[in-house]
């Protein structure tokens, strides 16, 4: 089975399931059009790889490497749709069918130069969160800011606080974005290593409440989403 | 008079500053439980075992490198102005964050007195905190203060009178970078040497580093060639760090802070949840959040219709019993006009406008407004603005002017037109007073409800227009969530009257001279000649009796006045004899719209300057307008 069809799985499951939900084998099916016996084979040999778990009553979900693999093709394929449409202005209906085609070519070195020459966009044209790279860098200046940037691979589980639990705590890796909102941030103590706890959020993709340095703090849902912490 | 000495309040926002300022100077700074209340500085002066002292309270400040407009005052103050000694209000509660803007005041070398605020409450908590050896650590005198109870707050001044005095030999900072940053700010400081824009020169040169476009922009001027070696310098900085210098500082400021409170602070965790966390809970629950705020809005409504009513019938029955009923050119003008102006202003006044400022005291002393701003947040992005513009905008159902002022909370020009424009269409206490005065009492609250609610479209409507057509985008809502309160009788009475000062001083006295030259007007038929030249909007268009014409134009000066010169110029007390219930609804609904009040319109120039005050004064008269006549010609269809 060639790999770029076990992406297109990946992204499936991951856009009806998200990282910890589960999706049933007709929703794969009918998502991807294919006949259900087909996509259960299919599933068999991903549980293999390690990348989902499986069970035929409950449905599928990711694991813990089927998701990084997952968000990896999402930010690819964000980052072309956001390239296709600002730098080549592409037709925005079309974006997202080329996007799908490319995604499976683009090489990890290509993905960071696209991210550095767009500026590190935040959103797809459709506004959907493009995932952070997992590159070992603080914030976006840090790679804008240097010409021939070798960069080590993070080998650590960062996820927004906005995918955290109520009460769960989390350390503070990587701001996102730029600028006075991220000078803010720092100057309201969510400096890099700083640890947080998420509160409570508002219902409907509202804002977050969080806990740091003993102060609660408000934060808006599109710049919660440019925090990101790894569990403690 | 002379002043011996000036002291500036300065600190994060919801510290307790303005409360501070208040017992000083026994003034009326609007106090409450909510960051962003004060968005100008005020002044007042003490008198001091014989000293003449300036006390200065300035907005509330998080940092240095500003981020929103009222930031920017209190850091010009600081920096420009000179202040003898600057009193830093800290919370002990959230020392680590406070102590943060204490060390960036530190670093500018101001003279400085720590007011470490709020002691009773970290008691609770379980913090308590080791003042001689903050006083040591930063180098600078330690007051523990409870500002609510005006404890601590005389000490204050002792320390900083003997602060002024020894300045000297005021000590130098006390925060030291590491080593790879403290060359650089040498190196920078060397540079900066005969470049002098009126801030401390350590200070510069740190700013410069950080990248801050203020500074930059100002020693830029006329010294490019700093900017371009504080470029380099920060550069290398970030080279080192792999993080941009600006985050690196603010983090080794953070890192001192840290230090600071591990040292001189001891926490004990209380294990069951206080009744504050408990009613977090619920305030801010997905569903109940919402269930409580739509019914705490709903029964303040329906309280304030019942109540004022009531109230007004009293008060006018009272006076009625004793109108002489005479007649004449004269006592017509004296009772019709003086009397009846004076007793139909009391009435709305202690019906409608003095309860709700008692309503709204509570509301903001006890810190519910910033639950609302995050309960509201999200439906606030569809009209282009965050929570936050929810405080402007319920502060404007008391009055629309200082909701227009206070709209400097938020961050962007953007944010900030639209959130003005949208404040004076939110009913003020005034429109108040006309829509449940006359609709409310007259035709029934449920059509009083149904004129808010229009509002409350239009609004939604105005906001969505703005944000489409407005460039730019939201930033988003940062803001920090003080714990409930239990509202202080004392400061919600005291704070009501603050507020319903200027209403006696300066509505009375007009709605009484208004009342006058319209009975006066009546009498001549002068009225009916300025009536009769609004007619084809009023009569015609609008479908009100004619002499409506000109209580529209002087309620554009008050628009309570509009109800209460209503009486008089229809030259009855009891309207329903003069009015239709359809007339009364489209007269309260125009009222409601069609222009802000000079009151307001003077801010909107303040605020916004003349252009944008003249566009929104003209769009909401054009749609008073249109809005009233297709109501008229639907109600009369219903009717």
């Amino acid at each position: 089975m060639p790999q770029e069809h076990i992406e297109e799985y990946l992204e499936a499951i991951y856009d009806i399931a998200g990282r910890e939900g589960t999706a049933k084998t007709t929703e794969i099916a009918e998502r991807l059009k294919n006949a259900p016996a087909s996509v259960t084979e299919v599933f068999q040999r991903m549980k293999q790889k390690g990348l989902v778990r499986y069970e035929s009553h409950k449905g599928v979900s990711l694991t813990g490497k089927g998701y990084k693999a997952a968000i990896k093709m999402k930010r690819k394929h964000r980052l072309l749709e956001v390239f296709l449409d600002k730098m080549l202005h592409l037709p925005s209906d079309k974006v997202h069918e080329q996007a799908c085609k490319m995604e499976h070519t683009l090489t990890d070195e290509t993905e960071t130069a696209l991210c550095k020459t767009l500026k590190g966009p935040t959103e797809c044209p459709h506004g959907s969160p493009i995932p952070p790279c997992n590159l070992e860098v603080k914030n976006c200046q840090e790679c804008f800011s240097e010409q021939n940037l070798t960069l080590e691979k993070r080998d650590k589980d960062i996820i927004a606080i906005t995918a955290l639990k109520h009460g769960e705590k989390a350390k503070i890796v990587f701001v996102r974005g730029g600028g006075g909102v991220m000078q803010r941030l720092c100057d309201l103590g969510l400096t890099n290593g700083t640890t947080i706890s998420l509160l409570r959020e508002a219902p409907m993709n509202g804002p977050v409440e969080i806990c740091v340095r003993g102060c609660k703090l408000v934060i808006g849902r599109g710049i919660a989403e440019k925090i990101f912490v790894q569990k403690t | 008079m002379k002043v011996d000495l000036v002291v500036a309040l300065a600190g994060n926002a919801n510290v307790g500053k303005s409360s501070i300022f208040n017992q000083l100077t026994g003034l009326g700074q609007i106090i409450g439980n909510w960051p962003g209340k004060t968005v100008e500085k005020a002044e007042g002066v003490l008198l001091h075992h014989g000293k003449h002292i300036k006390i200065i309270d300035l907005p509330g400040i998080y940092s240095l490198s500003t981020y929103s407009q009222e930031e920017i005052v209190s850091r010009e103050y600081i920096a420009l102005e000179h202040p003898d000694v600057v009193v830093n209000v800290v919370d002990a509660t959230s020392l680590e964050r406070n102590l943060f803007f204490t060390l960036q005041l530190l670093e500018m070398g101001t003279p400085l007195v720590i007011a470490l605020n709020l002691v009773d409450v970290a008691k609770k908590k379980g913090i308590t905190i080791n003042e001689i050896k903050l006083q040591r650590l930063l180098n600078a005198p330690v007051v523990p203060t409870i500002a609510t109870k005006g404890i601590g707050v005389h000490e204050i001044v002792d320390a900083a009178i003997e602060q002024a005095a020894k300045r000297s030999s005021a000590s130098k900072s006390t925060i030291r970078y590491g080593p790879e940053i403290e060359t650089r700010i040498e190196k920078l400081e060397r540079v900066l040497t005969g470049v002098n824009i009126g801030y401390p020169l350590r200070w510069t040169a740190i700013k410069l580093l950080e990248g801050d476009s203020d500074i930059v922009n100002k020693v830029g001027e006329k010294h490019p060639d700093v900017i371009v070696a504080a470029n380099i310098l920060a550069g290398e900085i970030s080279e080192i760090h792999k993080e941009p210098c600006s985050t690196v500082i603010s983090s080794e400021r953070y890192a001192v802070a840290a230090r600071i409170v591990k040292e001189v602070q001891t926490f004990k965790e209380s294990e069951k949840p206080s009744m504050g966390e408990l009613f977090d809970e619920l305030s801010m629950h997905s569903v109940w959040g919402y269930v409580l705020m739509f019914t705490t809005m709903l029964s303040i409504l329906m309280f304030m219709s019942f109540f004022g009513g009531w109230l007004s019938e009293i008060v006018r029955n009272l006076f009625e019993s004793v109108n002489p009923h005479m007649t004449g050119f004269l006592p017509d003008l004296l009772w019709n006009g003086g009397v009846v102006g004076f007793y139909a202003t009391l009435s709305v006044a202690l019906g409608f406008i003095l309860p709700f400022y008692l309503i709204l005291g509570v509301l903001e002393d006890s810190g519910y407004l910033p639950k609302i701003a995050y309960l509201m947040d999200r439906p606030c992005h569809t009209i282009g603005l965050h929570g936050k513009a929810c405080i402007p905008l319920l502060l404007a159902f008391g009055c629309n002017v200082p909701a227009c002022v206070g709209c400097r909370i938020m961050e962007t020009k953007r944010d900030r037109f639209i959130a003005i424009f949208l404040s004076t269409l939110v009913p003020c206490s005034a429109r108040t007073v006309v829509i449940l005065g006359l609709v409310g009492a007259y035709v029934g609250v449920q059509w009083a409800l149904l004129l808010y609610i229009i509002d409350f479209i239009l609004i939604f409507l105005i906001g969505r227009i703005l944000n489409r057509f407005l460039p730019g985008k939201s930033v988003g809502i940062i803001m920090e969530m003080p714990p409930y309160r239990l509202p202080s009788g004392k400061v919600v009475v005291k704070q009501a009257w603050n507020r319903f000062k200027p209403f006696l001083m300066t509505a009375l006295p007009l709605i009484i001279l208004g009342s006058i030259i319209i009975e006066a007007m009546r009498i001549t038929e002068i009225l009916y000649l300025v009536s009769n030249a609004l007619s084809p909007i009023t009569v015609v268009w609008l479908g009100l009796p004619a002499f409506t014409g000109f209580l529209f134009i002087f309620g554009i000066l008050r628009k309570e006045a509009a109800l209460v010169l209503l009486m008089t110029a229809a030259g009855t007390v009891d309207i329903r004899s003069a009015m239709s219930p359809v007339q009364m609804i489209v007269f309260a609904l125009v009222i409601m719209i069609y222009v802000p009040c000079v009151a307001t319109i003077a801010a909107l120039v303040r605020e916004t300057g003349w252009k944008k005050a003249g566009l929104i004064t003209l769009t909401e008269v054009g749609l008073a307008i249109f809005i009233g006549g297709i109501a008229f010609r639907l109600l009369n269809v219903f009717m």
